[in-house]
């Protein structure tokens, strides 16, 4: 009964797949970290900061997690909880932002 | 069954191996007799408090209670009402019944929710421990920052609040946790997600509520704590924190914990209507999304408790607009409780008239809800004895009416014996006459002016006739109670044999035993339909004459094939209780001395190995 | 594996209404959980940022390059620990080949070893920041700053403690035929968890500037 195991066909769960992830990690964080020593303006660097987390936070949990090949409900909990903490994160900035605006 | 023979005779053996068989235990139902039990005993307490405040209230300028003492009971009337009566007495009811209902033999992680238990206990301990020092926590069940702050409350009160709440919520995620999982996964064949009864329905959407909004009171919590034990800023105004950071945290938590405590209430409803109605429910699916519906509008709406904060209009509108919508679902409940009803052959017996009663109170407490939601309303009703009495409407209505219509409905199930029909209806009668008797009034006081948490009133304010009125009905109430006692013991002794089906009812727990053998089913039962043991008593179009496929479910002829199915139960386990201690210890010694706290994480950390390490059962090989 | 690991292994393949493990299904639980108290923790500390009446200021203490180099490490932990698990899963699979088998979970073990080594690394460096920071003046009382930021990233670092306490459990387990692959994948769930949410705070409180 168990499809445990059908998840990790070989094919992804070689060693040179992880570590072609690894490398684009890096890849990622050497970006963010050189945006630091680079000058880009604030409007431009806040949503590009962003949107390389969230690659970073996409490639972990869907190929570390295996979060791609395995049962939906699993995806189902995370970003339950996930969308919920986001929605919540931003009406609360926007919420104090007003009170101090 | 050897192990339920093992049981039995241990019983008879001595009392010292039958207490050691209930710490032990890890059997589901068990662990809901505890849980009941627990709850029912601070049912009392809260109540007993209440009444305390009632009688300081009875009068004008009242001398009963001072202040102080007046702030710490109304302050664990609410906490003990909320996290000790109200979610354990309904995980009494997800304990026994969920996996009868879904034909399972235990809850998935049967040590876990031993360790639930042990760690509601050892949290509501802890927090009740606190009237032995006279230091009763006395912020109210929200604890408002910075009222809660160091410096407001000096003393151990808030911090015996709020570990206590820390301790709880871990019992109540992990609690949550286990039967989200046991739905999930220990469904017999055939029980499809929309064949489950609405009770379980309802224990899913409330367990996905507590996982989801603990964790925000338990960062609140831990905020709190910080500011008190290590001098952080998080509240602290003079350092640029902002109180209103508690308010929101708290809220996220708190309005998805009113659903918490009311979805049990509405689950019990939808099994006993269709039962005394003997028709199904009317809309399951729509029943089901419903519920879908609320758990997500839920968290969007949790600043309807903070309009008189100043959040600004755009806010004020946003929340009053996504609260309002929640009645959409809500009514849509209420419209098909009432069509189940509807052209069935009602059955009045009290747990029929309990669940009638909680219709009508809790539309009651469902209507002023609006009301509060409009912001211009609500400005003038915050925090006077209006809210009160709306959400007494709500949570006596809403819940206690239900989970006492469930103690009817499903005692005979749990011990093997009817309660008396006669006593239930005096106590149906006085509990529901009394309790509207109480808290409509409450509503008038309110829109007089009269504010909740004040522990006394001037004689010229006008208020004094309704405030002794409103007393006299509580007691009614406590008389109500003390009915339900007896009844509850009396029936132990001398009801009447149950039987396995007692109400002629319709889901899976009325086909085995009463009480149920400690393995549940003989054989894991087959699922083919909603209402499964009314088809399997008479097919099709129950109700009519054809009993075409009529199934046998009678235990008794199974008996003899009995020995063959050797089920496999699990072992017995103190390590549960052992954690649950380590962290209560872990928690009181924050209260105590920092070793003692240390000393509580290291017996934590020791029996979570020796547990881990322990084998859930025998290996089968064995036998 | 000992006869009563293969034994207790059987058993626990009880036929389930999904075909999913409980444990798996009670792991994921549970992070979604969390989401929410790291999501807590995280939302106070924005909506606090700037909102500090004495320095010191993230501006003037935040330590990007050493952090990067901790994030790194971090980030690095999370690749030997599917390593880890492909090694376990392997030998599970390899059948009667006791040599692959054997060199097999050598690697998986290696990896575990790895995982947990990186992930004390991690540790070492936030107790230094730590103790930097309080050198220069910022206590966990001293200002909005430091207590926003101690907790966040103190709670953080408790889990990265819990994880790699875990991990060296299984470790040891594993040299006792305890271990099956799916402890090392719930290990490693809850690992990669705590490093994502490393990466959302590094983004948000190192990198963005204030
Ligand atoms: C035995 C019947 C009950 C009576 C007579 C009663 C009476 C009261 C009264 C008079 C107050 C207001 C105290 C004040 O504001 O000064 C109060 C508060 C409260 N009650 Fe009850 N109550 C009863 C049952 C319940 C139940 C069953 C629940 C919930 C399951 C509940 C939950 C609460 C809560 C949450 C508060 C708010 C406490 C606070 O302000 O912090 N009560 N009750
Ligand atoms: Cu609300």
């Amino acid at each position: 009964m168990s499809t445990e195991a059908a998840h990790t066909d070989e094919a992804h769960a070689t060693t040179g797949h992880y570590v072609r992830i690894a490398i684009i990690l890096t890849i990622l964080t050497i970006l963010e970290v050189a945006t630091y020593y680079v000058d880009i303006p604030f409007a431009l660097l806040i949503p590009l900061l962003l949107v390389l987390a969230g690659m970073k936070f996409a490639l972990v949990v869907a190929y570390y997690m295996h979060l791609r090949y395995d049962s939906k409900l699993f995806s189902g909990f995370f970003f339950f909880g996930l969308t919920i903490e986001i929605l919540l994160l931003i009406a609360l900035m926007v919420l104090f932002g007003i009170r101090s605006g | 069954m050897a192990t339920v023979t093992d049981v039995r005779t241990q019983e008879r053996v001595s009392t010292g191996a039958a207490i050691w068989s209930w710490i032990t235990t890890i059997d589901h139902k068990r662990i809901g007799v505890l849980y009941f039990v627990t709850s029912l005993i601070y049912f009392l307490v809260a109540g007993i408090e209440a009444l305390l405040i009632r009688l300081q209230l009875a009068t004008p300028d009242g001398e009963i209670l001072d202040p102080d003492l007046y702030n710490q009971l109304f302050t664990m009337h609410g906490t003990a009402m909320v996290f000790m009566v109200a979610m354990p007495m309904a995980a009494a009811f997800f304990n026994f019944l969920i996996p009868l209902m879904i034909g399972a033999r235990d809850v998935a992680f049967p040590r876990l929710n031993a360790f639930s238990y042990w760690t509601f206990l050892g949290g509501s301990l802890l927090m009740h421990s606190s009237f032995l020092f006279g230091q009763a926590p006395d912020g109210g069940w929200f604890g408002y920052a910075n009222l809660t702050s160091k410096e407001y409350s000096p003393g151990l009160s808030i911090d015996f609040w709020g570990l206590g709440l820390l301790v709880l919520g871990v019992a109540s995620v992990a609690a949550a946790l286990n039967f989200i999982i046991t739905i999930i996964n220990l469904r017999a064949p055939g029980m499809t997600l929309m064949r489950m009864p609405v009770f379980v329905w309802m224990t899913f959407v409330t367990s996905f509520l507590i996982i989801f909004a603990f964790p925000a009171i338990t960062a609140a919590l831990i905020f709190l704590e910080f500011d008190r034990l290590f001098g952080t800023n998080f509240y602290e105004v003079a350092e640029g924190g902002d109180p209103m950071l508690w308010q929101h945290l708290f809220w996220v938590f708190g309005h998805p914990e009113v659903y918490i405590l009311v979805l049990p209430g509405f689950g019990i409803a939808s099994e006993i209507l269709p039962t005394f109605s003997r028709k199904p429910i009317f809309g399951y699916s729509a029943m089901v999304f419903a519920a879908v519906a609320i758990g997500f509008l839920g968290f969007s709406v949790w600043a309807h408790h903070m309009f008189t904060t100043g959040m600004g209009t755009i806010a004020d509108a946003a929340f009053a607009g996504s609260t309002m919508l929640i009645a959409i679902p809500t009514g849509i409940k209420m419209f098909n409780w009432v069509a189940t009803c509807f052209g069935g052959r009602i059955r009045l017996t009290t747990p029929m008239l309990f669940a009638l009663g909680f219709l009508t109170t809790f539309l009651i407490g469902g209507l002023t809800g609006p009301m509060l939601a409009a912001v211009p309303l609500d400005l003038h009703f915050q925090d006077s004895y209006f809210v009160v009495g709306h959400f007494h409407y709500v949570l006596f209505g809403g819940l206690i009416l239900a989970l006492m219509g469930g103690v009817y409905y499903w005692y005979p199930k749990i011990t093997g014996r009817m309660m008396s029909e006669k006593i239930g209806k005096v106590h149906f009668w006085l509990m529901f006459m009394s309790m509207n008797l109480t808290f409509f009034p409450m509503h008038f006081v309110g829109l007089d002016g009269m504010p909740r948490r004040v522990s006394t009133y001037a004689a010229d304010m006008g208020w004094e006739g309704w405030n002794m009125f409103i007393s006299i009905s509580a007691f009614g109430i406590g008389l109500s109670v003390l009915v339900f006692l007896h009844n509850l013991v009396v029936s132990y002794k001398k009801g009447e044999p149950a039987g396995n089906d007692p109400w002629d009812a319709r889901t899976l727990e009325w086909a085995i035993p009463s009480p149920p053998p400690e393995h549940n089913f003989d054989e894991i039962p087959q699922v083919t339909h909603r209402d499964q043991v009314w088809y399997d008593k008479y097919g099709e179009g129950h109700g009519s004459a054809a009993e075409l496929s009529k199934v046998d479910t009678s235990v008794a002829e199974h008996a003899e094939e009995d020995e063959e199915h050797d089920v496999h139960m699990p072992n017995p386990s103190y390590w549960p209780l052992l954690v649950s201690a380590g962290l209560t210890i872990a928690a009181a010694g924050l209260l105590i001395h920092i070793l003692v706290a240390i000393f509580g994480v290291a017996w934590t950390i020791v029996a979570i190995y020796a547990w881990s390490l322990e084998p859930a059962s025998d290996p089968p090989n064995e036998h | 594996m000992s006869d009563a690991a293969l034994a207790h292994e059987a058993h626990e393949e009880h036929p389930t209404s999904t075909g999913l493990n409980h444990r798996k299904i009670l792991m994921w639980a549970f992070l979604g959980s969390e989401c929410i108290f790291f999501g807590s923790l995280i939302t106070t500390y924005l909506v606090y940022r700037g909102k500090s009446v004495v320095g010191p200021y993230p501006g003037e203490i935040l330590n990007i390059p050493l952090t990067s180099v901790s994030t790194f490490v971090l980030l690095m932990s999370s690749l030997a620990m599917v390593l880890s698990l492909a090694g376990f899963e392997r030998a599970a699979g390899a059948g009667t080949d006791e040599e692959r088998r054997r060199s097999e979970l050598k690697k998986g073990r290696f990896w575990l070893l790895m995982t947990a080594v990186l992930g004390t690394g991690f540790l070492g460096f936030q107790v230094y920041e730590f103790y930097e920071f309080v050198h220069h003046g910022l206590g966990l009382t001293t200002n909005l700053f430091g207590t926003t930021f101690y907790v966040l990233t103190g709670f953080h670092g408790t889990h990265v403690g819990v994880g790699v306490v875990w991990l060296v459990s299984l470790l040891v387990l594993s040299y006792f035929g305890k271990v099956k692959p799916l402890d090392v994948e719930l290990g490693g769930l809850y690992w990669h968890f705590v490093d994502i949410v490393w990466i959302i705070i590094f983004t948000l409180i190192y990198l963005i500037p204030s």
